[in-house]
């Protein structure tokens, strides 16, 4: 009966060890997860990229968005761009934010590669994106029409994403 | 020797001030500059993640770098400028977790199962050297003395030509 105790050690090892095993399939470091899920959008007061005017987090109410944090200097931004257009055809609005960047390249990029941005808001320095939490463009958030953020993905938007976004997009409707 | 010398200063090295740009955050006094410093190394960079803010060159901690001496400049105390980063970033920027139900295991697991190995081991062990105490102090009956020093005689001889050899 003692001789049987004897084996708890091993069987505790094995268990830690399975558990460890799916924690490591489990984990995925590169997104971390955002405290701002739930919360109204960042109040910000900034100039519209395209057009120079003023714009707030008010500009943003109305229709359920994507916001997209895009920026010339970003390789993976240029690989999403062309399915963003595909997205802006299918009426899906997409407000950017184009962080971090300077506002001539990012005109001329959005002159050569297509603009599916309803506006875009210039954050020279980078100030909207720390309060958005970003670490690494391209990262795109599901605003709803409230200005609530339901939802971030860190990385490239491309179909296979978009699957698993669309019905948390759609939702907001 | 020379190398010697130089291993032995490496004893004597305190933590590398590793803030880069350190010239970059003046402070007006000698407290404010450790506490600068002291926040860059308790947080972590988001983007490199094995990195705290001070020895991560990444643009993203060269901003937050800079929101913390603008918060420090601002007057905001260490919990609020940490706390201003994890309202952005979430509790990952610490190194340092908050104690939390979620958090339980992380900070008191090892202690649990810690715990557990103490308790397991004082179960089993009395018990196996009660079980060796009880034998030895049984007498032998008379067959197994008989059989014990034939066994001894047998063994002998070929005990010691191991030992030769």
């Amino acid at each position: 009966m003692n001789r049987a105790l004897l084996f708890i050690p091993l069987a505790v090892f094995f268990a830690m060890g399975v558990l460890f095993w799916i924690g490591i399939g489990k984990e995925n470091k590169d997104v971390l997860p955002s405290p701002l899920i739930g919360k109204p959008f960042p109040e910000f007061a900034a100039q519209a990229l395209e057009s120079g005017t003023g714009v707030s987090a008010d500009s943003l109410l109305g229709q359920p968005m994507l916001v997209n944090v895009w920026a010339t200097w970003c390789p993976t931004c240029k690989a999403e761009h062309a399915f963003l257009n595909t997205l802006a055809e299918q009426g899906i609005r997409i407000i950017g934010i184009n962080y971090k960047d300077d506002d001539f390249k990012a005109k001329q990029w959005l002159t050569a590669y297509g603009n599916p941005y309803e506006f875009n808001v210039s954050d020279p320095e980078g100030k909207l994106g720390l309060d958005l939490g970003v670490y690494g463009a391209p990262e795109t958030f599901l605003v709803d029409g409230d200005g609530i953020i339901r939802a971030k993905h860190v990385g490239d938007l491309n179909p296979r994403v978009w699957e698993k976004l669309k019905p948390q997009f759609d939702a907001m409707q | 020797m020379k190398s010697l010398l130089l291993l032995s200063w490496l004893l004597f090295s305190g933590a590398a001030l590793a803030v880069v740009e350190g010239h970059k955050y003046p402070f007006d006094n000698q407290h404010d500059t450790e506490r600068f410093n002291q926040l860059a190394e308790d947080l972590r960079c988001p983007k490199c993640q094995n990195q705290n803010l001070a020895d991560s060159n990444a643009p993203v901690a060269r901003d937050m770098r800079d929101k913390v001496y603008e918060l420090m400049q601002q007057g905001k105390s260490d919990d609020e400028v940490v706390g201003y980063m994890v309202d952005r970033y979430g509790d990952f920027v610490r190194y340092k977790p908050p104690m939390r139900l979620e958090t339980f295991l992380l900070w008191f697991g090892p202690l649990i199962l810690f715990a557990l190995g103490l308790v397991l081991l004082i179960a089993v062990r009395p018990k196996s050297t009660q079980r060796q105490t009880a034998t030895g102090s049984e007498p032998l009956t008379a067959d197994e003395q008989a059989k014990l020093e034939r066994l001894k005689a047998a063994a002998k001889p070929s005990s010691e030509e191991s030992q030769k050899s």
